[in-house]
Formats: structure tokens, C-alpha cells, sequence
């Protein structure tokens, strides 16, 4: 409260760590939910085309397997920097981050493409209810991903200056936990949204 | 003006007297508080102490103001809607119906997004830490964010009062009607980014709460060991977690329509209206319960305090709580029983809605069998809980009625309807959260508040509450829909001048608890707390100081069963002084919760109006706001063990000076624990 | 014409509907009355000062009052739930009210803010004024050409939505002949207020004499009258249609068709999803 009694800033304790990672599992309970929603109502929705292009002529299989390709390894790839983090070697996951990073924007390129694509062949989310909600779903999971991608930004740049330290540590446990969740959304998404829409 | 959007003069209020005055008194009341602050020289003050405190306790406060003040607002709207009705029999009346509309939805928005909610939360904030005697929530910084963006969302209402216009579309929001083909302007937006960002704060706050109870509690407070209040909070701060992400959905959905043209609930176009009232009522339902489970929790605090008894069957009333939690996600298409589903799918929800009906009315006996062989003192928080039973009692036949579909068809959209849910949450929500307010007022400011005035405002609310509801059953069975801006029926016209005098003397109950208020104040020497127990608890929070130091427990107690603070009492060993303290490790104050809240609001201005380079400005700074703080590894600071002393000391002074205990002097009084006299 | 129908129901619908919630209401007095009668009696005899009573301040379990709390409701509530159960079947409104009688069809629109009644088999329509025979069963389908509505004869019966690109349905009747009170009961924006129509029981010689007057009548609904009966009014003055365009209540829900599917509608097939 005072400044006389603040003169030490301790970091956190061990329990808030742990603290925080349970509240990051709630939260990601909570994102589930949000997706949960998300996809009800996509598959609610995916014969509203009005008149439009339904899924089997937007998707391309290729497309949506090079998504997953790539997502699936950045994956693997922080499953690497959390093994070097446990190792304590800096530049390792410091390396592997940047991999993860570089496949993961790899994704988001493919999927903009995608939308871009869509939208020049007539196929803009206004254009029917389907559309809508297969923009939305895809796209939260889209804005999901790029917030994770500014996270490992942010990690990179913390690894690099304050070394393995407790907070950083713990930070990027949160940030695999995060990107592990997004991979599984995106594995869904293949399986509700691509696979039946093309198959 | 590309740049301000869509913004014209024509968005400022001078269209109409009526609204001109609103927005007058809105810019004259946020001009007021700046000025006193100013006059007083208490910028500083308010900025340290308050603005960017991280301090639990301080939080619920500020939640518990910004509930008052939204109160207040909500209440006029109501006084506007009542006044209007009374009448509008065959005549105009004084408000024309783009404007009534507004007010209608603007008054439940405002009560269920912006007082109850905040009340709601501010209770929790400056009591659940203590009561599992913890020196704070979880995550004190994500606490700062919760309180202000809930309360930026509730400014983005205040501001539509003066900038543009309110959502005419009720609090629900239905599409198509809340559709930009029905609907253009500004008023479905401010209600949508209002709700949205306030919704974003309540889920924030749920994980809060939860990740608090399961990974804070003192050693020995045992989930089963926990009082029955944080026991709902639990439960209730588990369904915000799971629900509010259905009202993020609905409303992020129906802004994508607006805003950029989708069609998720539009007429055609592949839209589908009644997946937006699935997915509201998803989440609305679990409100329901979110907001009164709470309440439910301090009345079990006030029933087992004030007969002076322990509260009876409490494992009973823990899995009364769960069950509710549970089935609320159950039941939520009663809410649309009038849609034309098959027989079969109404009848089942019918059917699981009637059993919440069960642990409920398991919960009002348990609380009648505490005051059972008891010794009853009628302070003002125990006369709110005998109000709130009878009249609960009302609220939930009348739900039950609602529950069984072909009944539903008949009254479902009329006043029956408005009369059972404020039945519900006026003698439920609201009446719990007065009684937990004057309970623990002196928690939060060290002196109890006037009991006198507290009775009148009790008597006031609950008279009111009869005069101004039950006239509207009476309404709903003839035939009087919802929203009715005007009418023709005669019939209807002495039932909506009663239902005004009800809403006058409601009036006449918060004109009392600010008199209430006012007088405590002046009194506050005589009303002071020096013992932070004034009303011979039972929980922990009655065994910090009042108002409680900033790490509200010197030393972690060590819980040893139900009634912690109680068997402490008992034993003798409440009230010793240790040999000597330990440093404590606490948050630090920050600024950026508030910013984050500001900028949450001017992000939702700017959605609203269309002024797409400061949406971007005000998101990208958000996000540097939020890298800057989780850069940051120094967010604690400590307080040395010689400061801890000195405050303890000097409380455990006050208590030796302390004459008596307060609850002595009342002739109902039953005595204290008394060492031997333990169960 | 507003009556209170809970206390002068005018058919079997709101009858039943009535019925059920009397019983529900008493047999939920088995509860509500201990509630309200224990409140009264305990603060009386427990209150602080008095010393007479006994005190058990540790008092806090007795298994047998927990048996009771929640049996009784529990049982309530069961009973509660074999009534439901019944009396939703019963009184679903897409029920046919007594299929030996043929029902009287009419097809229902809502708009802003009126009510246009088509009779298919009288070929005519009307706005704003529902008249029907008096012992034979109304059969309504409802649909929407603006903002969800909720069509609503309290005196007859129950409420149901109507929305567009879907259709609902509701039967009716009434004992007597009589004239009742219909509106819209959902908040349907700033004509909502006036949103109502007369709702006529006749005799059936009646009903036969106003088929003929509306049929004398010079206006015909075609497309052009229809698009500018559409555009949002208020207070709407009984206004009668000789005649009305092929189809039109399948034309209406087929404008919010959401796929190629549903283009080519039969009334049958548009029901709302569940």
C-alpha cells in the first residue's frame, strides 16, 4: 500500500503458478464452451445456403489438409520447446518457439488465402446463413490462433531477455496448453466443417 | 465526417424534453462526482486507494457503488414505465413508444447486467476471501479487469442516455426484430457491446471465484467445511464460467449481423432466429440461478446468525444448491414453450424444470427449521430473509405454473410473466443482496448502518413489492401483454395505477436506504465496529478487523469444522495475539485494469458508431496494455512483519476498548459461545 | 372485451388449460401453506425475547424433517409431472380439437401491425377481424411476413409464435358466439401496442351472411395490394378482400426459404425445426 513497504517485489510463489494454471484450465473450459456453440450452430446452419455455394464446392481438400499439416506440426514443434525448456537450453526453445511460430503463421496464410479465395468466387459469409457460420467458427479458431502466435512473440522476446526464469516457464506452459487446445478445436473443425463438406 | 462514424448532430437527445432531461441529468451526475472529488482534493486518494487497488475488498466495493448508482437509473426507468401505464388508458400517455421502448429495455438490461450483476460480484469480492480465510482472490489483476469492464459496460448504457439512442428490443434482444432490417441505428449496438463487454468481465470473474475456492481456502477449510454462502458462490461462479460463453456467442453473432451483414438470425437468407433464443436462454436460464444462488447464500449466513442457531441440515442445503446448478442447464426452452415444439419436447422441459422446484423448496424448510427452537432477532438483514420467504414462496408457485406449457400458452408474454420474474428476483436477488449488504456493511467501512431506517426500508420495499407486482398476475390473466407503450381496456387501468403507487413506495425504500446512509455516517462513532464481529458470527469474515487490514488475516487461521470462527469463540482461542508476525507478500496496486476497462469502452463506442480507426487504436492498445503486464514479474510487493504488527496492534487495542459487543444490548440476545458449551 | 378467462373461459381449450392450473395450484398449497404457516408460527413463538421457548442453539440435523422436505416435494412434483406429461399431449395446439367435426381453416399472417386472415376455403381475406362459427373447431396455421409475433385469443385459448419462413399451428374453439379480444402478446416494435383484431363468434348462419359480404367486397388482394398492405401502419381499419393471390400464405413462408429444398414448399414440410 505504502511506498516505505514495498520496497521488495517478490515474484510469485510456487502456489500461484499453480494457481494461475488452474485458472487457465477454466478459462479454457469456458473457450471450449464458446466453440462448443460455435459448431452446433455450423452444423445447425450448413444446409441454409439460400441460393449460395454450399461447402462441397468451396472446400478443397488439399487446402484444408495443408491447414491441418501445418497446425499439427507447429504443434509438435512446441512440444519440442517445452522439452528443451524442461532441459533449461535457452536457445533451443528459443529455436523451436521460432518453428512454431513460423508453421503456425504458415497456417494462418493458408487460411486467409481460403477466405480470400471464397469471397472472389461469391462466397462472402453475407451471403447465406451457412456462410455466416462457417466464417465465424473458422475464422474464431483463425483469431485464436493469431492471438497465439503474438503470445509466442512475446514468449521469444521474454526467453531471449529474462532467460528460463519461473514467470517465463510458466508462462509458456500456459501458451502450450493453449496452442494443444487450438490444435484439437482445429482437429474438430476438419472433422465437422472439411470432411463432410467434401466427402 | 467519415471520422466519427456515423455519428450526426441528430444523435444528440435535443429531439425530446423527456430525453434531453435524462441525458442532463446523466452529464450534471458525472460532472458532480468529478467536481466533489476535485473540491475535496481527493484525486490522488481515490486514484491509490481505490482506482488501482487490487485489494479484493476495496473491488467489492466499487462494484457494490457502481450497482447503486445503476440501481438508481434502473429504478427511474421503472418509475417511467409504471407512471406511463398508469396513464396511458385510451390516451398517449407522455412517452411515445420509441421512447418507452427504450426504457423497457434499457431498465432490464440495466437491473440484470448492471445492479445485479455488480451487486452480485461486489458481494462475493469483499466477503468469499474471508470466509475461506484467504488474503485474496486468485488473480487480484484479472479482478481489476472484471470490475472495470462490467463497469465500462454499464457507462457504454449511461453514455447512450446522451450520445444516440438505446436498444428498443427489450433486454432479450430478439432477431429479426433486433436485426438491422427492423432495427437500424445505434440502440441495438450500445445493447449488444454493453452486454458483450460486461459478459466478458462476468466470465473473467467466474474463473476468478472458482480458482479461488478450490486453490485458496485456509488448511483445514475443507470444501464440506465451507459456509454455505461461499458454497453457492462456488456453484454459481462454476455456471458463469459455462454459461456466459452462450451469451458471448448469441451476442457476437447478432453484432455480425448488424455490423457486417451476416445472416445468422435474419428473416431468409439461411438465418435461423430461433438459434439465437436457444442460445440466449442457454445462458439465461443458468442467470437466473447465477444471480439468486448467491442470494440464497446469505440468507443461510443471516437465518443461522440471527435465530442464533446453527443453520440446520447444511450437507442438505449444499446438494440443494448443486442440484439447482445442474438442472439449470436443463430447462432453458420453458423460456419458449409458445414456439411450436412437439408435445414431447415440451413436456420434458416442463417436467425438469418443475423438479428445480424440489431442492428449492427443500432449501425454504431447511431455513425454517434454523429459526425452528431458535432465538430470533429482528435486525434488518433477518427482516429482508422473513420477507423474501413469503414472498419467494409466491414467486415460486407462480414459476411452477409457468413450467407446466399449456398454462405457459395462456400467460406466457403478459404480465403474469413480469409479475413471476421480478417475484423471483426482487424478493430473491434483490432482498438477499440488501440483506448481505447490511450484514456486512461493516466489513467493508468499520460501522454498522442504522437499524431504524434499515426496517423502514425493508417495510417500504416489501410493501411496494406487493402493491406493484401482484396487480400485474391479476393483469397477465386478463389478457395485458408485455411492453404495452398503450391500451384500450378499462379493465386493465386501476390494476397499473396500484401497480404505480407499489413502484411510488419501492421509491420511498430507496429514498430510505439512502437516508439510511446518510445518517450511519454522521452516526458512524456511535454505529462503530471495534470488534469486526458485530453481530456474533459464525464464519470467518467475523474474525478480521472491520474494515479488514489489506491481508485480512494477520495469520492464516487453521480451520478445524464447520462454523470456523464460531468454534474459535468457543474454544477461546478467537481473539489471542500472536508472539510475533510474518512478513506478508500482497499485490501491488495497477493502473492497468482501469485502462483496460476504459479502452474496453471506447472500443465498444467505436463498434457502435462505426469508427473503425479508433476500434483498431483502442484494441491495439489493449493488447500492449495486456504484453506490458505479462512482461511484468514483479507484481507482488511485501509487507514487513513490523507493519503487520502495528496495524494488529492497534486493532487488538480497539477490541480491549471495545465496551461490549454490540449484539449484547438487544433483548433477544442468546449469549456468546461459551467455552464449555461447544456441540 | 377483455374478459379474465381463468374466471369465464369461453371454450374447451382455455377450459382444460384453466383446469390444469387450479390443480396445480392446490395441490401446491400442500407445500405453501406449511411454508407460509411455519414463517408466521416460528417468528412468533422463536423470537429472541421470548424465553419461554426452547432453544437448541446446536440443533442442526433430524433426519425425519429431511425424509419430509424432500419427499413431499418431491412427490408433488411427481404428481405434477403425470399431469404435465398428459395435459401437454392433450393440449398441444397442432392437436385437431374434435376430428369428427370438420374445422374451419384459416391462415394467419402476421404484419406490422395487423393481422391478415386468409380463408382458403372461402377464398377471401380479411384484416384484422377473424370471424368464425361458434362450435366448430378454428384450425389456424400461422406464419410471419415481418418480426417474430405471438398470435394470441386469451378467451379461447393459449399463444403461439409466428415467425417467417415457418409455419405454427393453432386450433381453437368456442362454446358460444361472442366477440372476443386477439392480438400479438410479443413486443413487435413501435405499432405494437395497437397490434389486435376482433375475434367473432358467430352462429353459423351468421358466418355464412359475412362470407357473403366479404365477398361482395370491391377490393381483391393481388400482389400489388399485398406489397402495400406489407409496409408498416398502424390501427388498421377492418379492411375486407373479395378475393386474394393463388397460394399466398406458401408464397409468404417461401420468401425466407433458407435453401434450394424448401423453395418449393409444401405448408406441411415448413414446420419449425425442433
Amino acid at each position: 500500500m505504502t511506498a516505505s513497504a514495498s520496497t521488495m517485489s517478490p515474484p510469485p510463489t510456487a502456489e500461484q503458478y499453480e494457481e494461475k494454471e488452474f485458472g487457465f484450465w477454466l478459462y479454457l473450459m469456458s473457450d471450449a464452451a464458446i466453440f462448443a456453440l460455435l459448431f452446433a450452430t455450423y452444423m445447425m446452419m450448413v444446409g441454409n445456403t439460400a441460393g449460395g455455394l454450399p461447402g462441397k464446392e468451396l472446400f478443397s481438400l488439399e487446402r484444408a489438409a495443408g491447414e491441418t499439416a501445418l497446425l499439427l506440426l507447429s504443434s509438435t514443434a512446441f512440444g519440442f520447446a517445452a522439452v528443451a525448456l524442461s532441459a533449461g537450453e535457452r536457445s533451443r526453445t528459443v529455436i523451436w518457439l521460432l518453428v512454431t511460430f513460423a508453421l503456425g503463421a504458415g497456417f494462418i496464410c493458408l487460411e486467409v488465402g481460403e477466405f480470400w479465395g471464397m469471397i472472389q468466387e461469391g462466397a462472402p459469409p453475407e451471403r447465406s446463413g451457412f456462410l455466416s457460420a462457417f466464417f465465424t467458427l473458422v475464422g474464431t479458431h483463425g483469431l485464436h490462433v493469431s492471438i497465439g502466435l503474438l503470445w509466442i512473440a512475446v514468449m521469444i522476446g521474454q526467453v531471449l531477455f529474462k532467460g528460463l526464469t519461473a514467470p517465463v516457464a510458466s508462462r509458456l506452459m500456459r501458451l502450450g496448453l493453449f496452442w494443444h487446445f487450438l490444435d484439437i478445436i482445429w482437429v474438430i473443425i476438419f472433422s465437422v466443417v472439411y470432411l463432410p463438406g467434401l466427402l | 465526417m467519415e471520422i466519427l462514424g456515423r455519428f450526426t448532430i441528430d444523435s444528440l437527445p435535443f429531439y425530446s424534453v423527456i430525453a434531453a432531461s435524462g441525458a442532463g441529468v446523466t452529464v450534471l451526475g458525472g460532472l458532480l462526482v468529478v467536481g466533489v472529488i476535485t473540491w475535496f482534493g481527493a484525486w490522488r486518494y481515490v486514484w491509490t486507494e481505490w482506482l488501482t487497488s487490487l485489494d479484493h475488498k476495496k473491488i467489492g466495493i466499487m462494484y457494490i457503488m457502481v450497482a447503486l448508482v445503476m440501481l438508481l437509473r434502473g429504478f427511474v426507468d421503472a418509475a417511467m414505465m409504471r407512471s406511463q401505464q398508469a396513464i396511458a388508458f385510451n390516451s398517449d400517455g407522455y412517452l411515445p413508444p420509441s421512447h418507452f421502448d427504450q426504457i423497457f429495455s434499457s431498465h432490464g438490461t440495466i437491473m440484470i447486467f448492471f445492479m445485479a450483476m455488480p451487486f452480485m460480484a461486489g458481494l462475493i469480492n469483499l466477503i468469499m476471501p474471508q470466509q475461506i480465510g484467504s488474503r485474496d482472490v486468485a488473480f487480484p489483476f484479472m479482478n481489476s479487469i472484471s470490475l472495470w469492464i462490467t463497469t465500462a459496460g454499464a457507462g457504454l448504457v449511461l453514455i447512450s442516455l446522451v450520445i444516440g439512442r438505446f436498444s428498443t428490443a427489450g433486454w432479450t434482444g430478439y432477431p429479426p426484430y433486433s436485426g438491422v432490417e427492423f432495427t437500424p441505428g445505434v440502440g441495438v449496438d450500445y445493447w449488444i457491446w454493453a452486454v458483450l463487454i460486461s459478459g466478458i468481465g462476468s466470465t473473467m470473474s467466474g474463473i476468478n471465484f472458482v480458482a479461488t475456492i478450490v486453490k485458496c481456502r485456509a488448511p483445514g477449510m475443507y470444501m464440506f467445511r465451507l459456509p454455505l454462502f461461499t458454497w453457492t458462490v462456488f456453484v454459481t461462479a462454476a455456471l458463469m464460467i459455462f454459461a456466459f460463453p452462450a451469451l458471448t456467442v448469441a451476442c457476437t453473432m447478432l453484432m455480425l449481423d448488424r455490423t457486417l451483414d451476416m445472416h445468422f438470425f435474419t428473416n431468409g437468407m439461411g438465418g435461423n432466429m430461433m438459434n439465437y433464443i436457444n442460445i440466449f436462454w442457454l445462458w439465461g436460464h443458468p442467470e437466473v440461478y447465477i444471480l439468486v444462488l448467491p442470494a440464497f447464500g446469505v440468507f443461510s449466513e443471516v437465518v443461522a446468525i440471527f435465530s442464533q442457531k446453527r443453520l440446520f441440515a447444511y450437507l442438505s442445503l449444499v446438494f440443494a444448491t448443486m442440484a439447482i446448478a445442474f438442472l439449470s442447464f436443463t430447462v432453458w426452452l420453458h423460456h419458449f414453450f409458445t414456439m411450436g415444439s412437439s408435445a414431447k419436447v415440451n413436456s420434458f422441459f416442463g417436467t425438469m424444470t418443475s423438479i428445480i422446484a424440489v431442492p428449492t423448496g427443500v432449501k425454504v424448510f431447511d431455513w425454517l427449521m434454523t429459526m425452528f427452537r431458535g432465538r430470533i432477532i429482528f435486525k434488518p438483514p433477518m427482516l429482508y430473509m422473513l420477507g423474501f420467504l413469503v414472498l419467494f414462496v409466491i414467486g415460486g408457485l407462480s414459476g411452477v405454473l409457468l413450467a407446466l406449457p399449456p398454462v405457459d400458452y395462456v400467460v406466457h408474454n403478459t404480465t403474469f410473466l413480469v409479475a413471476h420474474f421480478h417475484n423471483v428476483i426482487i424478493p430473491g436477488v434483490v432482498f438477499g443482496y440488501l440483506a448481505g449488504y447490511m450484514m456486512w456493511f461493516p466489513k467493508a467501512f468499520g460501522f454498522k448502518l442504522n437499524e431504524k431506517w434499515g426496517a423502514w426500508s425493508f417495510w417500504c420495499w416489501t410493501i411496494g413489492f406487493i402493491l406493484a407486482f401482484m396487480p400485474l398476475y391479476v393483469l397477465g390473466f386478463l389478457g395485458m401483454p408485455r411492453r404495452m407503450e398503450h391500451y384500450e381496456i378499462a379493465a386493465w387501468q386501476p390494476h397499473l395505477i396500484v401497480a404505480a403507487v407499489g413502484a411510488f413506495i419501492i421509491f420511498l425504500g430507496i429514498v430510505c436506504m439512502a437516508i439510511q446512509l446518510i445518517v450511519s455516517l454522521r452516526d458512524r462513532e456511535e454505529l462503530v465496529d471495534m470488534t469486526g464481529d458485530p453481530w456474533n458470527g459464525r464464519s470467518l469474515e467475523w474474525a478480521t478487523s472491520s474494515p479488514a487490514a489489506p491481508y485480512n488475516f494477520a495469520v492464516i487461521p487453521d480451520v478445524k469444522g464447520l462454523d470456523a470462527f464460531w468454534q474459535m469463540k468457543a474454544e477461546g482461542i478467537a481473539y489471542k495475539q500472536p508472539d510475533h508476525y510474518e512478513d506478508i507478500t500482497l499485490p501491488r496496486n495497477s493502473s492497468l485494469g482501469l485502462m483496460i476497462g476504459v479502452l474496453g469502452g471506447v472500443f465498444g463506442f467505436a463498434m457502435i458508431w462505426w469508427i473503425w480507426w479508433l476500434a483498431i487504436l483502442s484494441m491495439g492498445v489493449i493488447a500492449v496494455l495486456i504484453i506490458i503486464r505479462a512482461c511484468d514479474d514483479h507484481t507482488n510487493f511485501v509487507m514487513p512483519a513490523s507493519e503487520v504488527k502495528a496495524i494488529e496492534d492497534a486493532w487488538f487495542a480497539k477490541i480491549a476498548k471495545a465496551p461490549r459487543n454490540e449484539m449484547e444490548d438487544d433483548p433477544g440476545f442468546a449469549g456468546f459461545p461459551a467455552p464449555e458449551g461447544t456441540a | 372485451m377483455a374478459t379474465a378467462p381463468i374466471i369465464d373461459p369461453k371454450g374447451p381449450i382455455i377450459l382444460a388449460e384453466r383446469n390444469l392450473m387450479f390443480s396445480a395450484t392446490a395441490i401446491m398449497m400442500i407445500v405453501i401453506l406449511p411454508a407460509f404457516l411455519m414463517t408466521a408460527l416460528f417468528i412468533w413463538r422463536y423470537r429472541g425475547t421470548n424465553r419461554k421457548a426452547r432453544y437448541t442453539p446446536d440443533l442442526a440435523y433430524f433426519w425425519p424433517v429431511e425424509v419430509v422436505v424432500w419427499g413431499v416435494p418431491a412427490a408433488i412434483i411427481l404428481w405434477l409431472g403425470i399431469h404435465l406429461w398428459h395435459n401437454t399431449y392433450e393440449l398441444d395446439p397442432y392437436n385437431a380439437i374434435n376430428p369428427s367435426v370438420k374445422p374451419l381453416r384459416v391462415d394467419v399472417i402476421a404484419q406490422d401491425w395487423k393481422w391478415l386472415f386468409i380463408y382458403p376455403e372461402q377464398d377471401i381475406a380479411v384484416v384484422n377481424e377473424l370471424v368464425f362459427p361458434a362450435g366448430r373447431p378454428l384450425s389456424l396455421k400461422i406464419t410471419s411476413d415481418t418480426v417474430m409475433n405471438s398470435f394470441m385469443i386469451q378467451a379461447l385459448g393459449g399463444q403461439i409464435f409466428a415467425m417467417a419462413g415457418m409455419q405454427t399451428r393453432l386450433h381453437l374453439l368456442a362454446d358460444e358466439p361472442g366477440k372476443f379480444w386477439g392480438r400479438n402478446v410479443q413486443y413487435s416494435g413501435a405499432g405494437f401496442s395497437d397490434q389486435q383484431f376482433r375475434a367473432i363468434a358467430t352462429t353459423n348462419e351468421d358466418f355464412d351472411a359475412w362470407v357473403e359480404k366479404v365477398r361482395g367486397a370491391e377490393e381483391k388482394l393481388d400482389t400489388a395490394t399485398y406489397e402495400k398492405l406489407l409496409k408498416p401502419s398502424q390501427k388498421v381499419p377492418v379492411t375486407y378482400y373479395s378475393d386474394y393471390e393463388l397460394n399466398l400464405f406458401d408464397t409468404i413462408i417461401a420468401k425466407y426459404a433458407h435453401n434450394d429444398a424448401d423453395l418449393t414448399p409444401s405448408s406441411e414440410t415448413a414446420e419449425p425445426a425442433q
